[in-house]
Order: structure tokens, then sequence, then C-alpha cells
């Protein structure tokens, strides 16, 4: 039981404590708020994997930026507690059995040893953030531009749809 | 005693943080003082001048008020989150100053090196995670404000973590261009970089070339933190109290040192990034400059003993010249032991720079009126944020101009 | 070390979290973030292979993964503000008819 194993075990736990919360709770912000501890469990993760850029950018992105948008909206719109109506029991018999019945089956799937991939070194000396930056310019730089664009066309998007009539 | 040899760099952090948070508590509950007798001098009064000698104890007697004061929880507030934002709040800014340095070399402790921060200083992606803490800490804020259950609580939380929203892209751009300089996230090697020629002393360092980039910093940094001018969602005579209008004692005193903590990590990186971490401002070949520590300290020990010696209370009497004795002996013992005079000079500039920003930081709060919002959003979007990346960009320009267009 | 699969099955088991969370929910909101606990559980999948092959370009893609879960959840939310302003409710039982 490696120091390792623990860590993981323990963060592998907190991010599933987290989605299961997100299941459960009533009202949306409870959500966003075990959606938010899912994200950091998961920055954890990428940082034992030696991914020490991604897991800044998944928390400064995702949880500084992303779900600060979604507390937001829960706030503006004053979302209260679910109601639960008939139309639900559907979903309780038929998706959670079939949802259930994917992951275990995705689970197995992918559960079996790799063969000889199993753990090439300290990835932490392969990933530094000049690497991770050199191959973003020069290999993929034409996927790099096109999200500018696609984060302009969102942003113009999203101006458009929430300003009010008249303005 | 091999089991503390087995799991001694457990209990060497373990230590350290220990120390490091009663350090910064400490230094928090000072600094209200500071800036309460600053503040009282600017607008030409006197501070806390009755309780203990020269309002020094004034701290101690806010700290038990809050300890001892009701701490009433409002009707129709959601529970988990009412308690949970002050704790979020504190726990981030009392954690970004994990990361932060405090000089270069370590001690040396029975056959363990302790270095002067709590992450080990390979630590590659130092800055980042302080951007990281404080994209997180905007969670304090809103929550706070709609956890409360009541309309001005909500409507500052909104506007306060709107603020800090829009103010972290300038915060974060405004330092690539140092980062382009170091080409490194972490924070040693930024301050290594600021080194590369000891003969220039203070005229190295990343302020000269970076002047636009520490300026857009500073301002993004002030309106991060809440604080004057930046401060009108939590300002006492706007909106009741801003988000933490429904907090009493305890709570509340949580976000108080949680904002003063986030003060203190913003003077600790503007030192870093910009005016050289813990390099001394002389010439390195000037080594007679490594006994200004003992030349600052032991005056004003003697000074110390002398103004209390006829102070008006005997509580002044007694503790004053006692407080001086110690000042004078820590500066005698600086001068003395030339062991102690090379480790002790990183971190004395290091603390002098920081005590300077914090000082520029009460200075502001002294003299400068607040924005109003509006004014305060569109100075940050239309005039901050383009700054900073006309920074970013002419900064590239200028390191690919010198490096010969390769 | 951990082995790559570990990493693996523990996306896996989000990624059917947020599946069930998916069809579970009645919230918008709450449906708009299961969304984002999919694509966070194959961020992982992502990285967890590019640490196993000892390659980048898991780690690359990430980063436009979730360059991709900004811009989306920026426009989906608007949509939502939309939604609840000409609906008056956020539960998706009563979004279930094309007219208005």
């Amino acid at each position: 039981m490696t120091p390792q194993l623990v860590i993981f075990f323990v963060l592998a736990a907190l991010a599933v404590a987290g989605a299961i919360s997100l299941i459960f709770q009533r009202h949306p912000i409870h959500s966003a708020l075990s959606l938010i501890v899912v994200m950091v469990a998961l920055a954890g993760l990428y940082l034992l994997m030696g991914a020490e850029f991604v897991a800044a950018v998944q928390i400064i992105v995702y949880g500084g930026a992303i779900m600060v948008l979604f507390v937001f909206v829960i706030m503006l719109l004053n979302a209260g507690a679910e109601e639960r109506t008939s139309f639900s029991k559907l979903a309780g018999f038929a998706g959670v059995p079939l949802g259930m019945a994917l992951t275990a089956f995705l689970a197995a799937a992918v559960a079996r040893p790799a063969g000889a991939a199993q753990a090439p070194g300290n990835a932490a000396v392969l990933a530094p953030t000049r690497t991770i930056s050199e191959m973003i310019f020069k290999d993929f730089v034409y996927p790099f531009e096109l999200t500018s664009f696609l984060i302009l066309v969102a942003i113009m998007g999203a101006i458009v749809l929430a300003a009010r009539k008249g303005e | 005693m091999t089991f503390l040899n087995a799991h001694a760099e457990l209990l060497i952090t373990l230590v350290k943080i220990a120390l490091l948070l009663f350090i910064v508590l400490t230094v928090n509950a000072y600094l209200t003082w500071f800036e309460r007798k600053v503040v009282a001098r600017m607008q030409s009064r006197w501070g806390p001048h009755r309780v203990g000698p020269y309002g020094l104890l004034q701290p101690a007697a806010d700290g038990l008020k809050f300890l001892f004061k009701e701490d009433p929880t409002p009707e129709g507030v959601d529970r988990v989150v009412y308690y949970l934002a002050p704790l979020l709040a504190l726990a981030l800014s009392l954690t970004s100053l994990a990361v932060i340095p405090f000089g270069p070399e370590p001690l040396r402790f029975f056959g363990h090196d302790i270095y002067l921060s709590i992450t080990p200083p390979d630590l590659n992606i130092g800055l980042l995670v302080l951007f990281a803490i404080t994209a997180l800490s905007v969670y304090g804020v809103a929550l706070a404000g709609w956890s409360s259950n009541s309309k001005y609580p909500l409507l500052g939380g909104l506007r306060s973590s709107a603020q800090m929203v829009s103010y972290e892209l300038a915060l974060t751009l405004s330092v690539v261009g140092v980062l382009l300089m170091a080409n490194s996230f972490n924070l040693k090697d930024i301050i290594v970089a600021q080194a590369q020629h000891p003969e220039r002393g203070i005229f190295g360092w990343n302020i000269w070339p970076q002047i636009i980039g520490f300026l857009c910093f500073f301002t993004a940094a002030v309106a991060e933190t809440n604080r004057v001018p930046f401060d009108l969602p939590e300002a006492e005579s706007e909106l009741v109290a801003g988000f933490h209008t429904e907090y009493a004692s305890f709570k509340f005193a949580m976000f108080f040192i949680a904002e003063y903590t986030s003060m203190i990590t913003v003077s600790c990186l503007c030192t870093i990034l910009f005016f050289g971490g813990w390099l001394s401002p002389f010439p390195a070949s000037w080594t007679f400059t490594h006994y200004l520590p003992s030349v600052i300290l032991i005056p004003f020990g003697l000074w110390v003993i002398w103004s209390g010696i006829r102070y008006e209370t005997i509580f002044g009497r007694v503790i004053l010249p006692g407080l001086g004795t110690v000042i004078a002996l820590l500066g005698l013992a600086l001068a003395v032991f030339p062991g102690v005079n090379s480790f002790i000079q990183a971190p004395f500039w290091f603390l002098a720079k920081v005590f300077v920003f914090l000082f520029v930081y009460v200075w502001m709060r002294g003299t400068l009126p607040r924005f109003r919002y509006d004014q305060l959003m569109s100075f940050g979007w239309k005039l901050l944020l383009p700054v900073s990346i006309a920074n970013v960009v002419v900064t590239s320009f200028v390191i690919l101009l010198r490096s010969g267009w390769k | 070390m951990v082995p790559v699969n570990y990493y693996v099955v523990l996306s896996a088991v989000l990624f059917g979290l947020g599946v069930i969370a998916f069809v579970v929910k009645r919230n918008i909101i709450s449906i708009f973030m299961s969304i984002e606990l999919m694509l966070n559980a194959v961020n992982l999948a992502f990285v967890a292979f590019s640490q196993a092959m000892g390659k980048l370009d898991g780690q690359v893609f990430v980063l436009f993964v979730i360059v991709v879960a900004a811009a989306e959840a920026a426009v989906g939310l608007g949509i939502i503000i939309l939604i609840a302003r000409n609906r008056q409710s956020l539960n998706v039982e009563r979004v279930d008819v094309l007219k208005l």
C-alpha cells in the first residue's frame, strides 16, 4: 500500500462521493458545490499523475470560472429545491438501472489489466509546461486558433441571448 | 529517535505549517493595529492608544470581543452554505501562503534541510497554484452573499464576486510579462532570474522593464482583495455591509482574517514578481550592507526602551523597555554571529519589502475615495484588460527582437 | 505507481454517475451540471492514457476539451436564462412543448 495508492483511493472516493451527492441533492446550489468537490478531487488526481499544468488549468478554468458561472446563474434565477412529480417515476424505474448497467459494463470493459503499458516512470519529467506549450503552438496550432474563434462566437452568443429586449 | 528520523519530512512540514499559521495570524492582528494607527494619523487623530502601551493590546481586545460576542444565525438561511462560506474564504487565503518562499537557502538542522517555504522549492507551478486559489476564493464571497437570505448581502455578494472575476483576468495577464522574462512558473526561479546581474542591485529587478505590468497587477490585486478604492461591495456606508452583513462575531472575524491574509499574500507576490523577492537593493559587492538589519534594529530597540521609560502607565513602563531590550539584543545577535548574519539577509529584505507594500495598502485606504460600481467594472474591462494584453504583446516583441528573431 | 486501469475504471464510474444524474434530475441546471461531470470523467481518461503512453497529446487535448466546455457552458447558461424568463420555471417537464 504505497502512499500514492492511498492518496489515489482517498481522492477517488472523494470524487465518487461528490458525484453521488450531485445526484441526491435537491437544491441545485448543493449540486453545484458537489460538482466543485469532484473537480478539485480530479485536479488532485491529475497532480498525482504528474500532469501539473492540466491540474492548475482545471482548477482555474473549470473550478474558478465555469462553476462560478453556474453558481451565478443559480443565484440570479433564484432556483429553488426540486419538486418530485409523477413523471419522474419512469426515470427511476428504467433510467437508473440502465444507467448503472452502463456504468458496470464500461467499468468491466476497461478493468482488464493493461498488457505492457503499465507504469512508465515518473510522468512529471515528461510533462513540464514548456513541452505542453510547444506542442500547442507547433503541432496543435490550428485547433488552438479555432478555439479562439469558438470562444469569440460563444461570447457573442451569450451576450445576444442574455440581453434584454430593446437594448 | 528513529521514528523521528524516519518521518522527518512530515514532522518538519507540520512544524512549519503550525509556525506559519501562528506567525500569519499574529501579523494579521497587528496589521489591523497598524492600519488603524496609520489611517488615524493621516486623519490627524490618535489611533488606538488606550488598550496597552501605544494601543498594542488592541488586537487582543478585538479578538476577545469576537470570541465572546453573540453569534446569531438568521432565519431561513441555508445552513450548510452559511457555515461553509467563511470557512472556505479563510482556508483558501491561508493555503495560498504555503507556496511563498521566504528565502533561498535552507536551514541545516540536525542533518535535515529545512527550506523556508512549506512546499518544496521545486514546485514547478507555484504561481499557477496562487492563481488557482485566487480563482476559488470567489466562492467564499458569492456563497456568503447568497446564503444570507437577505437582499443587501445577495446584491453585495453578487457585485463583489462579479468584480473579483473581472479583475482576475487582468491579474493573470499582467504577470505574463514577468513569466516571459523568467521562463518558469516557479517563484524561486523568478527571483533567481532577477539576480542574473548581482552588480546591478536594484536596477536588475523586474520593476524597470515591467512597470506597466506592475501597475496593472497591483491595481487588479487591490480589486481582487476587495480593498479601497475597490471596496464598494463591502463598504460600511454603502450596501449596509455587503456580503458579510448577516455574519456576526466569529464568522465575521473569519472574513476579516481572510481579507488581511490575502493582502499579505498579494504583497508577497508583488515583491517576488516585480521587486526581486529576497534580493538586496544594493550591489552584491557592498558587503557592508549586510549589517543593515542590525543598524535598523538596534536604534529602534533603544528608542522603544527610551520612550517606554517615560510612558504614562506603569504597564507601559514595564512592557516597553522589555520589548525594546529584546529588539536591541536581536539586532546585536544579527551583527555578531556571521552565520546568522548571512542567513538573515534574504528573509530580512523580503519582509521589509512586504512591509512596504502593506504600508502602501494602508496608505491607499486612508487617502483614496472609492469607485462607483459601474466605474469599477468599466475600469476593469475597458482599461486594465487591454493594457495588460498590450503589455504582453510589447514584452514578447521586445524579447523576440533581443534574441534576434530566432 | 497507480496502474492506469484504476484511473480508467474511476473515469467510467464517474461517467456512469453523470448519465444517471442526467436521467434522474428535473432541474435544467442540474442536468447541465451532469454534462460537465461526464466531460470531466472523459478528461480523466485522457490524462490517464497520456501518462500510460508517455506522450503529451492527451493533456493537450484535455486543455481543448476544457475550453470547449467553457464555451458550451456560457452559451448553454444563456439559453437556460432565456427559458427561465419565458416559462418562469426551471423544471424540464414544463419545457416539453415546442410552442410557448
